[in-house]
């Protein structure tokens, strides 16, 4: 034992936290200069930033208004049907960790701190209980589900089931339904909106992008033709125009009788303009499959369709998945545009708020918190994302 | 049995022969659009009817009777053709200025994210990871409520130049040609040629020598001369400085630039600059080490590796991506229309409701984008293939 006491350490300047910033930020002069500089700046930043938020930011325009920036004006007393949603969802994803683990489980746990997170803010005691029961869901659904392999098609089936569920769930049946009374979609706002139309877009956009792309690699040269011209249409003109056009120019094609709501409309809109792009990332993963996977299932015996649909697309989509999740968090940001087309998503909904007398001259407090959402959001996806192309093995296999 | 009577003995019925289900999907494919397109024009022109719109271009003829904020000369009495020309040509000062000011901030931002200081690797990953994941209108709209927070035309903030700061936009000191004007221009262009020439004549001494010819500086030295000779040398000066002067209610003369037009390139320049950042980050990391191990080993020094080994290698990945980067610039400029900015879709917009035009505003302006679009990606593909790897 003595032996290993007697060994040369290495020199203290060269491990440690000295030797750390000796190699990190004070490797040469210039390198020194740069982190005195760039430290300072970020100092003086941040001083400015910290104080802003503490001391001169006045948040109560977002606890004033926090409810229409998340639901818009969906009817205070159909709340509890977006909460049962939300606790459906929360569900569904401590059950997919028990099952699974993995990125799930950060998902989880993720849910659950931000469900506590919220009891930090002054909201209302019925939301306080909705987040109890969420995080008691995801931890419930966990211990339920722990080990039981044989329940991952179950929850996968549920998994596909819950934008219909939810649908139904939020917008319900007909006017005069006891427990369920129609809220048609119009009156969806806020946050609400923002994700109603990024999730229903990628998820009806995706078989549309499926067809184009198989479509756009048809050996017929007209349906490729087709193809390809839509395809390169909708992706070289902004979304604004295609909003646009389908707020404006969708009800004359449709005819006079067909009255379709604004926000349905949006949401033509974006599966139209999200369907070009899903064609691209499908095309990708259509031309990674190699040559010989076909030409083994056309010695089996196959014909063209089943080659299709049991060899080439179950490989083709397990590649662009992650491809997808970014498509999904850029369709995400991007409906903030519907915006501009007069709808009150999550960034309407703050514009509605700022041109509101009582809060004039708070836009950077509306803005930032508006920001921080979309950001939490965006990020945690994009984090999702990337764990499930290493758990994948994408482009390793 | 000669083999073309094999094949007609084993040719398929007609209902099982792949050549005439070939033509027979792509028949019916096409009778499928055909009756759809039906549906929808027939619809659409019940309601064109219903509206009393006429379709055609002939309104583009008619007075547009809106005011443009900025841009070309124009009066409220002029044509809608000319008033969505005015429309394009803002779209694209804003891009002039947008694309290489965004990828300026995106090589910058993108090498800080491979240096050696932890700090600065850190600074600009924060920028990359921030704007990234906020939707660019909401910046737009945060720029445009930072500028609007500027001072009023009145109370401007002065910086030397004189350059006036203020919430209306930016007035800078510019310049107007003297008479002398032309005498200077020739001796620029004479300079032009010249440098040309040197450039040539310089590189080939260094070809043929294989000392160090520096073409380029001495390219930039003539140039630099004959601009000088030529000022000295002219009549009268050739340019007259034009500065902003408070007149009334607001600034005359000078170059000035609106608060809208800043507040779309600065929002531009700084999304798309961390987008540009991460293309270049990627691209540097594609070039393998060996060959910067193999480039120092040779014994070329740091900046001779990064300028004649890395970036060139570089070059190639990151072109595709940055096209794309582009091309997303110029159609998310469409958002000015939000902040109040007079570019192309702004201006269709305003006509598309003047005028109840709907379908021709709409594919005009799509047209627009599209052509614009098609013309970045043919000039890129065109220098693309310059750079990229011959393979033998």
């Amino acid at each position: 034992m003595t032996t290993l006491s007697e060994e040369l350490h290495p020199p203290r300047s060269e491990v440690g936290p000295i030797g750390w910033l000796r190699a990190n930020l004070f490797s040469s002069t210039g390198n020194a200069l740069l982190t005195v500089v760039s430290g300072a700046l970020l100092g003086l930043a941040g001083i400015g930033v910290i104080d802003w938020i503490v001391n001169r930011a006045q948040w109560r325009v977002i606890a004033d208004n926090l409810r229409v920036l998340m639901l818009g004006i969906y009817p205070i007393d159909q709340t509890w049907r977006v909460w049962v949603t939300i606790l459906i969802g929360v569900s569904l994803i401590g059950l997919g960790w028990g099952v699974w683990g993995g990125i799930l489980r950060s998902l989880a746990l993720g849910s659950a701190a931000a469900a506590l997170l919220l009891n930090l803010f002054p909201v209302a005691a019925d939301t306080r209980l909705y987040t109890v029961v969420a995080v008691g869901l995801i931890f419930g659904g966990y211990r339920l589900a722990r080990g039981r392999a044989a329940w991952r098609r179950p929850v996968i089936v549920l998994g596909f089931l819950f934008p219909i569920v939810a649908v139904l769930l939020l917008r319900g049946l007909d006017e005069r339904h006891p427990v369920l009374p129609l809220v048609r979609y119009d009156v969806w706002g806020g946050l609400l909106l923002t994700f109603s139309l990024a999730l229903l877009g990628i998820v009806i956009s995706f078989p549309l992008g499926v067809l184009l792309a198989l479509g756009r690699r048809s050996s017929l040269p007209v349906v490729r033709g087709a193809c390809i011209a839509y395809i390169e249409l909708i992706r070289g003109v902004p979304l604004v125009t295609i909003l646009f056009m389908a707020q404006v120019v969708l009800p004359l094609f449709l005819g006079g009788e067909t009255t379709l709501e604004r926000s349905t409309r949006a949401l033509i809109g974006v599966v139209l303009f999200s369907a070009a792009y899903h064609a691209e990332n499908v095309r990708g993963g259509l031309q990674s499959i190699p040559p010989g996977q076909i030409e083994a299932a056309k010695a089996l015996g196959m014909n063209s369709l089943l080659t299709t649909v049991l060899i080439v697309l179950p490989q083709a989509l397990r590649a662009v998945l992650p491809a997808t999740t970014g498509q999904f968090i850029s369709l995400f940001k991007d409906t903030s545009l519907v915006a501009i087309v007069g709808l009150t998503d999550l960034l309407g909904a703050a514009r509605g708020v700022l041109a509101k007398p009582e809060f004039l001259g708070l836009s950077n407090e509306v803005y930032i918190f508006v920001a921080l959402i979309f950001w939490t959001f965006t990020y945690s996806m994009s984090f999702v994302s990337r764990r499930m192309e290493a758990a994948l093995g994408v482009g390793k296999r | 049995m000669t083999p073309s009577q094999a094949r007609d003995h084993n040719r398929p019925a007609v209902w099982r022969d792949v050549r005439v289900l070939r033509v027979l999907a792509q028949v019916a494919f096409v009778i499928v659009l055909i009756l759809i397109g039906r549906v929808l024009l027939l619809n659409l022109q019940a309601g064109l009817d219903r509206m009393g719109v006429k379709p055609g271009f002939d309104f583009m003829r008619q007075t547009a009777g809106f005011p443009i904020g900025e841009g070309l000369p124009y009066k409220a009495t002029d044509p809608y053709s000319y008033a969505f020309w005015v429309g394009i040509v803002n779209t694209l000062r804003v891009l002039v200025v947008a694309i290489p000011a965004a990828t300026l901030i995106g090589v910058v931002a993108g090498i800080a994210r491979l240096s050696g200081n932890w700090l600065v690797r850190r600074i600009a990953s924060g920028y990359v990871e921030t704007i990234r994941n906020i939707p660019l209108l909401l910046q737009l709209f945060f720029w445009a409520a930072v500028f609007a927070a500027l001072p009023r035309v009145r109370e401007a903030t002065e910086l030397p130049g004189p350059t006036y700061l203020t919430n209306r936009g930016i007035y800078l000191p510019g310049s107007m040609p003297s008479p002398a004007f032309g005498f200077w221009a020739a001796a620029i262009g004479l300079g032009i040629v010249a440098a040309i020439a040197v450039y040539m004549w310089r590189s080939r001494y260094q070809e043929r020598t294989g000392r160090a010819g520096y073409p380029l500086w001495s390219a930039l030295i003539t140039l630099i001369g004959f601009g000088l000779g030529g000022w000295f040398l002219a009549p009268e000066r050739p340019l007259i400085p034009d500065l902003p002067t408070l007149q009334g209610l607001n600034f005359r003369g000078g170059f000035s630039l609106t608060v809208q037009f800043i507040t779309l390139v600065t929002g531009l320049t700084v999304y798309t600059g961390a987008f540009i950042a991460e293309v270049v980050r990627s691209g540097i990391q594609a070039v393998p080490k060996g060959q910067t191990e193999a480039a120092l080993a040779i014994g070329l020094n740091r900046r001779l590796v990064l300028r004649l080994v890395v970036l060139p290698q570089a070059l190639r990945v990151i072109i595709p991506p940055l096209t794309n980067q582009y091309l997303n610039l110029a159609k998310n400029s469409s958002l000015g229309v939000a902040i109040g900015y007079p570019e192309l879709f702004s201006v269709g917009g305003t006509i598309l409701n003047q005028s109840g035009q709907a379908i021709e505003m709409l594919s005009l302006i799509m047209l627009t984008y599209l052509s614009m679009s098609l013309l970045t990606s043919v000039i890129t593909n065109v220098y693309n293939r310059r750079v990229q790897f011959v393979e033998r």
